[in-house]
């Protein structure tokens, strides 16, 4: 217990009105993690996916990166941080191509979105970079093509090496394979694999796919209505009755 | 090596050398050179609005207001300050170009119509100012009693004033100077960024990049260079128009770019050679009913190319 945990919720609370979103929801993870958060539909999991990016802040509780408080900075700081995000869908640059999406988020990564120019030193950091994290996400070879033009899988992957380029050290994905066959899951699960246990990315997604969220994940959290409903390895969440009865026992 | 050099660099080769040798050919076709004038002045204008809706994905409904104010500044500073053609440049751009950058502030909030209405709302202020302000302005007549003051070279002047050529060709190299000054700020990251936040705001600010501050900054850029081309036209006319500050203008503008093509740099150079054309043949021959004329083509160009004609050009072209 002597290692700070990346992430860290304390009863954390959203309302929107008289809805309760997220209800005391609290989860440590460690680094090197991969997190899955579960549940049914409108259990709360992008709600409280924007808690712990910033999108809004929280009605009550605390988010804590790195053992530090976070709550009061705002998303574009926390991405500085190192907290960096995909989204439900998946939110690319569509008419350009996939280097100049990998530049632009290396470039701004880099903290030259202001410059007018940049000295050949500079070029090459920038290039070097964006080839790797396109090597990352295996898009090398579709480096010159538009982005909007690539299959739903290859798009996802760009989205997952824009944020990579950022050099986080906590990744969140919402459901990565989301509205994807199965070969592009595979495909997706395979680069988010790959991220977690050869480049010890800490990582929370969110995940629909059962097969995705017992294949990666070290443990995973439910939600259901807002609530944690159970918290533990893919083996005690698969053999737990409550997740059974709320969630698993249930046709998709 | 050299030959890819060549395929690659085609457009602006072949736009540099019809541009270059526009004395030479023009009156073949009927034209004069104050007409090829008239058609930099408003590709200055169209590609600097170019910078806001093709490139930052953002619509002005009120660039006439900084092209109008950079044709008052200058006209302004040759009546009553001092008779020196750059220093009048000069002033007309910042004038338009801080008003720009001032106005932008209160904008870059705003998104899709109620950013295009707030601008449309500043130009019609800026017009009621030209027109109620009589003394100074010169009201609904518009400006006039200010000329062109000769280049002095130090050895020599050249005569921009009596000289039709020699001020083609001085329109010409502000022209140059300022396409290639936005071609850099376009390529440069903050130029990236520009094209961040026309594809993908969320994508954009959720990397980290602060979208208020480019807008604004991008907002800015396009107002000083919209200004540097009021202040030729004003310099072109040897009058500035309160009819320039109007809406219809501004629409004007948005035409001369989406005929051209937005999104691709040359598009609106295109687009003024149309609309110039058009406004010249076709209202000598209809007077009064050459704005349809307009239209028709207009709405022709947007139907069948949406690209608009060089967006159409490159796609052809495969590159």
């Amino acid at each position: 217990m002597s290692t700070v945990p990346k992430l860290e919720i304390r009863n954390a609370t959203k309302q929107f009105g008289s809805l309760v979103a997220v209800s005391n929801v609290s989860m440590v993870v460690q680094p090197g993690e991969l997190r899955a958060v579960i549940g049914p539909n409108g259990a709360g999991k992008t709600t409280f996916f924007n808690l712990i990016t910033g999108f809004f802040p929280p009605t009550s509780g605390e988010i804590l990166l790195d053992g530090q408080t976070i709550n009061h900075i705002p998303a574009a700081g926390r991405v500085k941080l190192g907290m960096g995000r995909t989204f439900q869908i998946t939110e690319i640059f569509p008419e350009l191509t996939v280097r100049e999406n990998a530049r632009i988020a290396v470039e701004t990564g880099l903290g030259f979105s202001l410059r007018a120019w940049l000295n050949a030193a500079d070029k090459k950091k920038v290039a070097d970079a964006s080839d790797e994290v396109m090597t990352m996400a295996n898009l090398t070879s579709k480096a010159d093509r538009l982005v909007g033009e690539l299959s739903h899988g290859d798009q996802r992957s760009a989205e997952i090496a824009m944020a990579l380029a950022l050099k986080p050290t906590l990744l969140l994905l919402d459901e990565p394979t989301a509205g994807m066959g199965d070969e592009e899951t595979f495909q997706v699960t395979g680069l988010i694999r790959r991220l977690h246990r050869d480049s010890k990315y800490t990582i929370v997604l969110i995940e629909h796919d059962m097969r995705v969220v017992f294949h990666l994940a070290d443990t995973i959290s439910v939600l259901a209505e807002g609530k944690l409903l159970a918290q533990g390895t893919p083996a005690e969440i698969a053999a737990n009755e409550h997740v059974q009865n709320a969630y698993l026992g249930k046709a998709e | 090596m050299n030959e890819t050099f060549l395929r690659r660099n085609l457009q602006p080769i072949v736009i540099w050398a019809l541009l270059l040798t526009v004395p030479f050919w023009l009156p073949l076709f009927g034209g004069y050179t104050a007409l090829a004038g008239r058609v930099l002045v408003f590709a200055l204008a169209a590609m600097s609005f170019n910078m806001l809706l093709g490139f930052t994905g953002i619509m002005s409904f009120g660039h006439a207001a900084y092209f109008g104010l950079g044709a008052y500044g200058c006209g302004l500073f040759l009546k009553f300050v001092y008779a020196s053609t750059p220093l009048a440049m000069l002033a007309g751009t910042l004038l338009g170009g801080i008003a720009g950058t001032l106005f932008g502030l209160l904008l870059v909030r705003r998104r899709g119509v109620y950013f295009a209405m707030v601008t449309i709302a500043f130009g019609q202020v800026c017009f009621y100012i030209a027109y109620k302000w009589d003394d100074l302005t010169g009201g609904y007549d518009g400006l006039r009693g200010f000329a062109r003051a000769p280049i002095d070279l130090g050895l020599t002047k050249i005569d921009i004033q009596n000289n039709g050529t020699a001020l083609y060709f001085f329109i010409l190299l502000v022209f140059g100077v300022a396409a290639a000054a936005q071609g850099f700020v376009l390529r440069s990251p903050f130029g990236r960024t520009m094209l961040a936040i026309r594809e993908n705001e969320r994508r954009a600010r959720f990397l980290g990049i602060p979208i208020e501050k480019h807008i604004w900054l991008s907002f800015s850029i396009s107002c000083f260079f919209t200004a540097l081309a009021g202040s030729l036209y004003a310099l072109l006319n040897n009058f500035a128009d309160p009819q320039g500050l109007t809406y219809v203008m501004s629409g004007n503008i948005v035409m001369i770019t989406i005929m051209g093509g937005m999104r691709v740099f040359w598009g609106p150079l295109i687009g003024a050679v149309l609309f110039v054309a058009l406004q010249d043949y076709v209202s000598s021959a209809w007077p009064t009913t050459w704005m349809g004329v307009v239209g028709v083509v207009f709405v022709s160009v947007v139907l069948f190319f949406p690209r608009g004609l060089m967006g159409m050009l490159q796609k052809r072209a495969g590159t």
